[in-house]
């Protein structure tokens, strides 16, 4: 271990001594994308950052192998937290961990090492990959099983009264947030009844998945602690809009935005223009992934904000990428908004195909397409056909379908996370095939 | 950090704006009494006295701090070509100088070498600013007696800002000198680091680290609005 590293891991050990901690969660992520944890005391931290800790992989869904269950987590020091809300009896931190072979090498079922690794290769092209996510979730009260979810409050965009408990829930989450290192740009209530958005400020790729991963968290345990249900469930009620997670791209080289053109008219350089040209072009094979459930395509749908075309503009709203015109014109705010992806999307998998659709455009030049600045949900589909903007794919099964055939999403997930996410998904879809909807019954029982 | 003490009041805008860049807390006075009156605990670090028309009050002054501690305070003579004459038979009471109008680097140079004797004033383990103190020992930092949990870059990094105050420094530079490696998020880590320094210090105290536009950040206060 280099010098760099003995610091930050003296650095930890003191910490958890000074600060009396009790606990040490380690933290890693499934292939789906959901927290994982295991606790140490404080007296096998050194020896879990010196050689990380071994346990079964196979008890945790997408790390199980035919051959070598156990697997080790190495805790990445520099992610190592107090978390605010522990217990008043004994003070707790996080760490979050790579997942390595017992012979040291890059687990593949870890989404945290195949996000470094896609990262790497954006550093050996030169860039540094930076992502802002806006995250759109729900308040209910405790969920009932079969009923539908109870909102909160029936607060329009922007609403702000003194009896809105959720403002408050929304307050306290950014202050949590803040006090962890996670500071946030903007947050209101959204058009939907208790539906809140939560933007992030802007940080490296890696950095922003951990701190998706620990806003979902956070989020959802402030909210438990005043018995409030949060969810980031992508369509949880009918008829009104579905929770997003819109993300603001940028590529960096150096201290250089490498999306900022002067002179062009868009102020988009030829990088960012190629870089959409791939995000275009991949898009529909990346949408199992970054729309991972059957219930993120009953989000994408027209009239709901959602996009359903693959298209750009720059203030158009229906699109799937949309360019921001930065404040002031502010070059290091250059960037481009994906605005697909839903909050119940494994961040570092997402990141990870964003991140390879675009490179392959900038590496092979792609062209860009024109601009699509009509409302695409009021043209029909000899119009869309004429400006060859093509749908987002409709359902879990048809964007598995394409997802398949990807040579790009297999590159970038590598071969263990793409088999298996395709295994898990096929039979997530295939269970929600076999169902008998209420839909079904409205409509057929009595008329057939 | 340490204080100068500074002759006559007001100083020079160049003299001013080199001793806040180059990160000195300094303090202008008029005479040998508000010197004694401003004097923190530890003593002054060093005297800046500028040499010009009122030549008899600057020796004057140079004279005083002298006599109330034999050398420990060390005096820096500005004084432009003409005077240099004056400077014979009075070695006893200054211990450098540089030439005006004068080169805001040497300055700087000169300014360091004169004070290195001295050492930091603060002690060793410790760096405190305002109401922030880093143990360097035990790595824990506080802000007003509030425990600070940082992760270890967020800790480099403020503690190599708080122990250059008032100074600022471009990206490059914080990022070669706190990171010192191949990070993933190359130059603009710096940037999200700071803002999450200032989240953690809170709202009401977020312009402790300000932005110094097109430069890069600075730490603490300055007198110049840079």
């Amino acid at each position: 271990m280099n010098e760099m590293g003995e610091q930050q891991r003296d650095y930890v050990l003191r910490t958890a001594d000074e600060r009396g901690v009790r606990l040490v969660r380690l933290w890693f992520t499934d292939i789906l994308g959901n927290l994982k944890s295991f606790a140490i005391s404080p007296a096998e931290l050194e020896n879990a950052l010196e050689d990380g800790m071994t346990f079964d992989g196979s008890s945790i869904d997408g790390f199980s192998r035919v051959q070598e269950a156990d697997v080790l987590a190495i805790p990445d020091p520099n992610t190592f937290e107090i978390l605010p809300w522990a217990d008043p009896k004994g003070t707790e931190a996080r760490v979050f961990c790579n997942i390595h072979n017992l012979d040291s090498t890059p687990f593949e079922g870890d989404p945290r090492q195949v996000l470094k690794r896609n990262l790497d290769a954006a550093v050996k092209a030169g860039y540094s990959f930076y992502v802002a996510p806006d995250i759109e979730y729900f308040y209910f009260a405790p969920p009932v099983p079969g009923e539908t979810p109870k909102p909160l409050d029936e607060g329009g965009f922007f609403d702000l009264t003194t009896s809105d408990i959720a403002t408050s829930l929304r307050k306290e989450t950014i202050r949590t947030l803040e006090t962890m290192g996670i500071p946030v740009e903007y947050s209101f209530h959204e058009d939907a009844p208790s539906q809140h958005e939560i933007d992030l400020r802007h940080t490296d790729a890696l950095t922003m998945a951990d701190s998706v991963m620990t806003f979902r968290l956070v989020v959802r345990e402030v909210a438990a602690a005043h018995g409030v249900h949060a969810t980031f469930m992508p369509k949880p009620l009918e008829g009104v809009q579905g929770s997003g997670m819109h993300l603001h791209l940028s590529l960096f080289k150096g201290e250089s935005n490498a999306f900022y053109d002067a002179d062009d008219p868009y102020n988009l350089s030829p990088t960012a223009k190629a870089f959409m040209a791939g995000l275009i072009r991949h898009a529909a094979e990346i949408t199992a992934v970054t729309n991972q459930t059957v219930n993120s395509y009953k989000r994408l749908v027209p009239g709901f904000e959602a996009p359903v075309h693959i298209s750009w503009a720059r203030n158009n709203r229906s699109g799937l990428i949309r360019v921001p015109v930065p404040k002031k014109g502010n070059p290091m705010a250059t960037r481009i908004e994906y605005r697909s992806p839903d909050p119940a999307t494994n961040p570092y998998l997402a990141f990870s195909v964003l991140l390879a659709a675009g490179l392959r455009g900038v590496e092979q030049g792609y062209e860009l397409p024109a601009e699509a600045d009509d409302n695409l949900f009021e043209l029909d589909n000899t119009a869309l056909s004429k400006l060859s903007i093509e749908q987002l794919p409709q359902s879990l099964s048809d964007a598995l379908h394409l997802m398949e055939r990807s040579e790009l999403v297999q590159n970038a997930l590598g071969d263990h996370i793409f088999e298996w996410f395709l295994r898990n998904k096929r039979s997530e879809w295939r269970g929600y095939k076999t169902q008998v909807t209420p839909f079904e019954l409205d409509r057929y029982l009595r008329s057939l | 950090m340490e204080y100068l003490v500074v002759f006559p009041d007001p100083p020079s805008a160049d003299l001013a704006r080199t001793l806040d860049l180059s990160g000195y807390r300094w303090k202008a006075v008029s005479s040998p009494d508000e010197a004694i009156e401003h004097e923190p605990g530890g003593g002054w670090a060093g005297a800046v006295v500028t040499v010009e028309q009122n030549a008899e009050s600057a020796w004057a002054f140079c004279r005083s701090l002298r006599r109330r501690d034999a050398s420990s305070c060390r005096i820096l003579l500005l004084i432009s070509g003409a005077e240099l004459g004056q400077l014979e038979l009075r070695d006893d009471i200054f211990d450098d100088f540089c030439l005006t109008p004068f080169h805001p680097r040497e300055l700087e140079a000169r300014l360091r070498h004169l004070t290195y004797s001295e050492g930091p004033v603060t002690r060793a383990d410790m760096v405190e600013y305002g109401g922030l103190s880093l143990n360097l020992e035990t790595y824990q930092a506080t802000f007003e007696g509030r425990a600070l949990d940082l992760t270890y870059m967020e800790y480099e990094l403020l503690k190599f800002l708080a122990q250059n105050p008032g100074k600022v420094f471009t990206r490059e530079i914080l990022l070669s000198r706190v990171w010192g490696y191949e990070y993933y998020g190359g130059a603009r880590t710096v940037d999200v680091h700071i803002r999450r320094l200032r989240a953690k210090l809170g709202e009401e105290h977020a312009n402790l680290i300000q932005t110094v536009r097109s430069v890069g950040y600075r730490f603490g206060q300055s007198r110049w609005g840079v």
